[in-house]
């Protein structure tokens, strides 16, 4: 084999990294709880309700991306990339603001409610399980979207070519090229939603109505607040990441491997469809731009009078944040790339890259606390723990979006390196890099969006001096200035936008093709 | 900035720091910090008097110190709120205040002596009475409203004022609490995990009544000039809520820690805390409240479970109102 022991050190080391920082952390938590103690009927049912609205919610997300996805791909219009990137938005989203997005459109005084009752119509309720589900797709819609049409936009055109040549149709296309591509891809996206919605928490709480809606986050929560009891909160991270395991061997199982062999790269054919398929994809475009754009437009309105009315420290807030997300981006894609190109041969590498999802963000934090403390003041950790803390929660998306890419760069052109025998240095300049641009900016996006959105550390670190925007926008909150708050949201909510594009745009920029 | 040059920096004063005044360790909740918590004002106030150097850590104030046990740097803690007080006691880290409760002038009887309240509210219902024409006028009312009266609570799993709301239930039904739920949960749009999120929604009209405290209003008659909000003042009583300041038994500064206790029922500090805290402070002298904050309804009954009543009621009435939800 061409890579040998060398080519594992650097993978190895971010494993061993997220393994420490996930699974050292829970064994810190149960060691000083003296073990793991039983879970009550109330935490069972709170498993059993996270399994049931993440598995609802991954599997809807995912259907109503295939429609979505392909008519984006299928039709060029004016803003059509503009487009794309703002119905990004909501997975960036911070759940605080989403929340806010929301309740303003669905909420029960919300613009859908007063369009309903305007023309007569019964109106509709978002709390309950089902808003639960409605929240979730409407975060996760646009990353399946966005993992979808790379998958359609890694079908080689020479392949669409011979589609033509030989006269398929739609549903030819669908079943030789399409489907095998949605093999390949959904299960993943599948994957990854599923366990994002996982550890869901406040946002599960507020749409879901109430105590029904507990997730094994707020049980977690739980167990350290209302109980202080160490032993619970570790034995139900413990069960959320083996969940985490078993979905993930799963999807492993489910993912077909890429078949289509490697292209040219020319410009992406078009195929020509009928009124039909038109009408279709106008209709899938309109209600997927609809339903993601409108949160968004609600926020901005509720946000915009107020922004002048910030004060500078909310500003400064934001400037702290923005110099988190570029260090924890550049960790993330330190750790990402590695990880993902030994991911294909290693099950260990996707494994530890998916392990940070199901986290829980309370036991981590408590576990690097008892960990450090003997050491170290916590205090002093704030802002290196927030970095790491912020880069692990980023890492597993970052190797998801790099995965399908890397396994078609090795199959198309790992024996051509290796007969090259390219490698090191020269083979990620040469090889990796070109070939990887585009997931990787896209990776950096979502990673430096994720950090300026997360709302810190773990508050056992702070020591309240270091003021991150997120943590300014609920001590606004906190002080009943709702407006300014909702000011700060909308800052939030461009900043992150703002990052995520720029970097997006770069790998795009940066890829040849 | 860069992250790490900065924490090095936060690293280097500290040392330097320790090395001239003596410094005073306070921790305290994440509010504290904010541009418009009562830190700065604290820290100002106490600092003019004491020679010292005050260092307020916010955060999760008794999690941090049931996980640091007696090696914790605090010298003395503030803002642990009245529920976690038992807690708190069991871990046989605080030492007595020293201070004459007498001077206090709660609505319930405090003769603790380990911990010392620094402001006090009660949990009510908050409503805009320009939207809700016809409010409850008791907590039965309350129960007994159609249905379509939606209020917004806190989940008592994750949040004080969430707590507080199971134990003013179950102060007001005692036996009869869960049926009291059970006509309650209807009516509950949502629960939140934080007092914020329900503010919000309230504000935003999402709901007609939120799970807040009767010195809510206060903020928005003072710091706004809008009296439209009213907290709801029920016959049956509201549930007392406090926040204590206490001494560490472990602490180095041990005469230091002292003086905070005494500066905390002081003029200076006491002074503030109306619009500070929007809550009312634990010594009302002439002035310290604004006028219209002093102008506002009183509840004819505040309602107190013992410590050690709470801690036992905790676990059964949050079943209680696990299964009034579940129906």
């Amino acid at each position: 084999m061409a890579r040998g022991l060398p080519a594992l050190i650097l993978p190895g080391l971010a494993a061993v990294l997220v393994a420490g920082l996930v699974l050292g952390t829970l064994g810190a938590v149960a060691w000083r709880a003296g073990g793991l103690s039983a879970l009550g009927p109330a935490d069972l049912d709170a498993v059993g309700f996270t399994l049931a609205q993440a598995a609802v919610s991954a599997a809807l997300s995912c259907l109503l991306a295939v429609p979505v996805a392909r008519a984006l791909m299928r039709r060029r219009f004016p803003g059509r990339g503009a487009l794309i990137t703002l119905m990004g938005a909501p997975f960036i989203l911070p759940t605080l603001v989403a929340a806010i997005g929301l309740i303003a459109v669905f909420g029960r005084n919300g613009a859908l409610n007063a369009a309903l009752a305007a023309l007569g119509l019964p109106g509709v309720a978002i709390y309950g399980a089902h808003g639960v589900v409605i929240a979730h797709v409407f975060l996760n819609l646009p990353l399946a979207v966005r993992m979808l049409l790379h998958g359609w936009q890694a079908i080689p055109a020479e392949r669409l070519r011979l589609a033509v040549a030989l006269g398929f149709g739609p549903s030819e296309v669908l079943r030789h090229l399409e489907w095998p591509m949605l093999r390949g891809v959904l299960p993943g996206a599948f994957l990854a939603i599923f366990l994002v919605c996982l550890t869901s928490f406040a946002i599960a709480l507020t749409l879901g109505g109430g105590p029904r809606a507990t997730t094994v986050e707020l049980a977690i929560y739980q167990a350290f607040r209302f109980d202080f009891d160490l032993g619970r909160a570790a034995a139900l991270a413990l069960v959320q990441v083996a969940v985490c395991v078993a979905a993930l061997l799963l999807a492993r199982r489910l993912t077909a491997p890429p078949a289509f062999g490697a292209g040219l790269d020319r410009p992406p054919l078009r195929l020509r469809t009928g009124a039909a398929l038109l009408g279709q994809d106008v209709l899938a475009i309109a209600a997927a731009a609809i339903f993601l754009l409108w949160p968004v437009g609600a926020i901005i309105a509720r946000g915009l009078p107020a922004l002048a009315d910030l004060p500078a420290s909310v500003w400064r807030a934001a400037g702290t944040s923005l110099a988190l997300a570029a260090g924890s981006t550049a960790l993330t894609l330190a750790l990402a790339l590695p990880l993902a190109l030994a991911a294909p041969r290693h099950r260990w590498a996707e494994l530890a890259a998916m392990l940070p999802l199901v986290a829980s963000s309370l036991v981590t934090g408590t576990g690097l606390f008892l960990i450090v403390q003997p050491f170290v003041a916590p205090t002093a950790l704030a802002l290196p723990v927030t970095l790491v803390v912020n880069a692990a929660v980023s890492l597993p998306f970052a190797v998801r979006i790099l995965l399908p890419d890397v396994r078609a760069m090795q199959a198309d052109y790992g024996r051509l390196a290796a007969s090259l025998d390219l490698r090191g240095a020269a083979r990620l300049r040469y090889l990796t890099l070109p070939r990887l641009a585009r997931p990787l900016g896209f990776s950096a996006g979502l990673a430096a969006a994720f950090s300026m959105g997360d709302l810190g550390v773990i508050t056992l670190f702070s020591d309240g001096t270091v003021q991150t925007l997120p943590l300014a926008l609920y001590r606004l909150m906190g002080s009943y200035r709702m407006d300014e708050a909702a000011a700060a949201a909308l800052l939030l909510m461009l900043t992150s936008l703002a990052l995520f594009w720029a970097l997006d745009r770069m790998g795009r920029h940066a890829d040849l093709r | 900035m860069r992250p790490f040059s900065l924490a090095a920096g936060i690293l280097a004063i500290a040392t330097t720091a320790a090395a001239d005044t003596p410094v005073l360790t306070v921790y305290a909740p994440d509010y504290f910090a904010s541009d418009w918590g009562p830190g700065p004002a604290i820290e100002q106030g106490f600092e003019t008097v004491c020679a010292c150097d005050l260092r307020f850590v916010t955060g999760d104030v008794l999690p941090r110190l049931l996980l640091e046990g007696e090696r914790t740097q605090a010298d003395v803690a503030i803002g642990l709120t009245i529920d976690v007080l038992a807690r708190a006691r069991a871990t046989g880290l605080f030492a007595p205040h020293g201070q004459d409760t007498g001077a206090l002038t709660l609505p319930v009887t405090w003769d603790d002596a380990l911990f010392l309240p620094f402001n006090w509210s009660e949990t009510a219902f908050v409503y805009d009475r320009t939207r809700l024409a016809d409010p409850p006028q008791s907590f039965d009312d309350l129960l007994n409203a159609p249905d379509d009266l939606k209020i917004a609570i806190q989940d008592p799993r994750s949040s004080i004022s969430g707590l507080a709301l199971l134990l003013w239930v179950k102060a007001v039904y005692g036996d009869a609490a869960a049926e009291a739920w059970a006509k309650l949960a209807p009516k509950v749009l949502t629960v939140t995990a934080g007092w914020s999120e329900s503010y919000g929604l309230f504000t935003d009209g999402e709901v007609d009544m939120v799970l807040s405290y009767t010195t809510s209003p206060a903020y928005h008659l003072v710091a706004e000039g809008d009296d439209t909000k009213v907290a709801a003042i029920f016959p049956e009583g509201h549930y007392f809520l406090a926040e204590v300041a206490a001494k560490l038994a472990t602490t180095r500064q041990p005469a230091l820690a002292d003086a905070f206790m005494a500066h905390v029922l002081s003029d200076a500090f006491q002074g503030m805390i109306a619009t500070a805290n929007w809550s009312y402070p634990a010594v009302i002298k002439n002035g310290f409240l604004p006028e219209a904050f002093a102008a506002m309804p009183r509840p004819a009954r505040t309602l107190f479970l013992s410590e050690a009543e709470a801690e036992a009621l905790r676990g059964p009435a949050l079943d209680e109102w696990r299964a009034a939800f579940r129906r």
